[in-house]
């Protein structure tokens, strides 16, 4: 049995992306991003002095990132208020963007990037952490590159790009894999790593290929609507 | 910055000698401490076990109650783990609401256990609908030196695996009173573990002790099983911390994980009863 996807794309596709950079005009940055209808949007705030002093760090800025999905992003209503499960991907999408800041130019200071989902049909937090990548690069802060991230499947045996909600609960087989990856655009340096489901580690290195492939697409989009704010 | 960071001396020291295949207990870079499993934590408890590895040592009780089951899953009994980092583990730990390490374990340990299904919950149900099973998973440490994760994923699994259903009385209730012998549905030939790599450098250790866990730039956390006796799958992955892991690391990983799981495994056995 070879698995057909619900919306006619082929394995390796990923739903259509649209990215639009300076959308909240109070921010330093600010992006949205989408993959089909997933919809991120990000605001970066800063540097700016951070309180309490003792968090400060005297050798840079610090990254402080909050994600997390609007109240009537999803189906059943999401209480507002972080969960551990925006916490964790708070956590994890600081840890995916920090490696492209050079923060060491501004002590004791805080670079905070709010994300936040107005459209939840999965991949939410790569979707996020694409937002949040132009966001802090239209906010000025110094950055060795973009960072781009997707998501990658395996639904029963076979490998599929930007999962949605329908493939997340696929059952039938060995079930669903979701398993998003954030990497430092045209290297091979990984940041975001995070998995769930039933895959062989054999198939690991060609999530990656995929994942790579991807995200040369994305970064593409990304670098135009970055180019495209500042010839407005 | 605390005075219990580790200093940079540390880190050099460290970094020099895995560049060489040295730890400072004399571990190599992929060896795994050696843990022992110890059962009946709590007679209170459905099933509990302790696994001290090297100086980690950890305490995982399993407790099942009668509730509803989740909208989604209505063929399903539920799963729910949780835990806290007690200040007495750790000089490190502090009361209050869980910090993001209180509440990363927990998360990565609930993953490696549901993914795995190595809990039959479809056989959890006690009203069709209605009622279901609830097993709550509980992990607490008792001395942090490192892999928590890992400890508290073997505690888990020996814990699971002693676990039995309570009788109910005629109105339905928990009879704590009264003894069953009835087994915990498990997966028939399915055991996952979890196994922290950290790197510092361009080495890659497994199995860290504190120390090493403080100086090494990266880490990535990957829960893995014989998935029912049949291969080697993996079920769960969190990288962390602010340095990216490159192909090449993952390659290695790869390569390394199945082996490394097969002489954890083994290991297990000797204890599981």
């Amino acid at each position: 049995m070879v698995f057909k996807r619900s919306d006619g794309r082929k394995l390796d596709e990923m739903r259509p992306i649209t990215a639009k950079v300076g959308i909240i005009p109070n921010a330093d940055g600010s992006a949205m991003f989408t993959f089909g209808k997933t919809i991120a949007i990000a605001a970066v705030y800063g540097p700016r002095l951070l309180h309490p002093q003792h968090m400060q760090n005297p050798q840079k800025a610090i990254l402080r990132v909050n994600y997390d999905l609007l109240s009537f992003s999803v189906s059943e209503r999401k209480k507002p208020g972080p969960s551990r499960r925006s916490q964790e991907i708070s956590k994890v999408t600081e840890w995916s963007l920090s490696p492209a800041l050079d923060l060491k130019e501004f002590p004791n200071t805080v670079v905070d990037v709010q994300v936040y989902i107005l459209q939840a049909d999965a991949s939410t937090r790569v979707a996020g952490i694409n937002a949040a990548s132009m966001a802090l690069a239209q906010a000025g802060i110094p950055m060795r590159n973009l960072v781009c991230a997707v998501s990658i499947g395996k639904m029963d045996k076979e490998l599929v790009v930007d999962v949605d909600n329908g493939e997340e609960h696929f059952e039938d087989g060995e079930g669903a894999t979701d398993f998003p990856i954030a990497k430092l655009a045209n290297t091979d340096e990984y940041t975001l790593l995070q998995l769930d489901g039933k895959i062989q580690p054999a198939l690991i290195p060609k999530a990656l290929v995929l994942a790579d492939k991807a995200c040369a697409k994305i970064y593409e989009v990304q670098k135009k609507a970055l180019k495209e704010v500042v010839s407005e | 910055m605390s005075a219990m960071d580790s200093s940079n001396l540390v880190r050099d020291m460290l970094s020099r000698m895995f560049a060489v295949g040295k730890r400072f207990d004399g571990r190599k870079l992929l060896e795994q401490r050696d843990f022992t499993v110890e059962y009946n934590v709590s007679n209170k408890a459905e099933g509990s076990a302790r696994v001290r590895m090297g100086k980690t040592d950890v305490v995982v009780g399993v407790k099942l109650e009668i509730g509803e089951p989740y909208p989604d899953s209505l063929d399903k009994g539920n799963l729910m783990v949780s835990g806290d980092l007690l200040p007495m583990a750790s000089p490190r730990f502090e009361s209050g609401p869980p910090k993001f390490n209180a509440i990363e374990l927990p998360r990565l340990i609930d993953r490696m256990v549901r993914e795995s299904n190595v809990i039959d919950l479809k056989k959890l149900v006690v009203v069709d609908g209605e009622k279901v099973w609830i097993v709550i998973i509980d992990i607490y440490p008792l001395n942090d030196d490192g892999a928590l994760i890992d400890a508290a994923s073997i505690a888990t699994i020996a814990a699971l695996m002693q676990t039995h259903i309570p009788s109910l009385d005629e109105n339905g209730r928990i009879d704590h009173e009264g003894k069953s012998t009835k087994k915990l549905p498990l997966a028939e030939g399915t055991i996952p573990l979890t196994f922290s790599f950290y790197k510092l450098g361009d080495s890659m250790i497994i199995d860290p002790t504190r120390e090493e866990e403080e100086a090494c730039d990266s880490k990535i956390i990957w829960g893995i099983s014989n998935w029912k006796g049949k291969e080697h799958m993996i079920h769960s992955c969190q990288k962390g911390k602010e340095t990216p892991l490159n192909r090449e690391d993952i390659e290695f990983m790869m390569k390394e994980l199945p082996k490394l799981y097969d002489d954890t495994l083994k290991k297990l056995k000797k204890f599981l009863k």
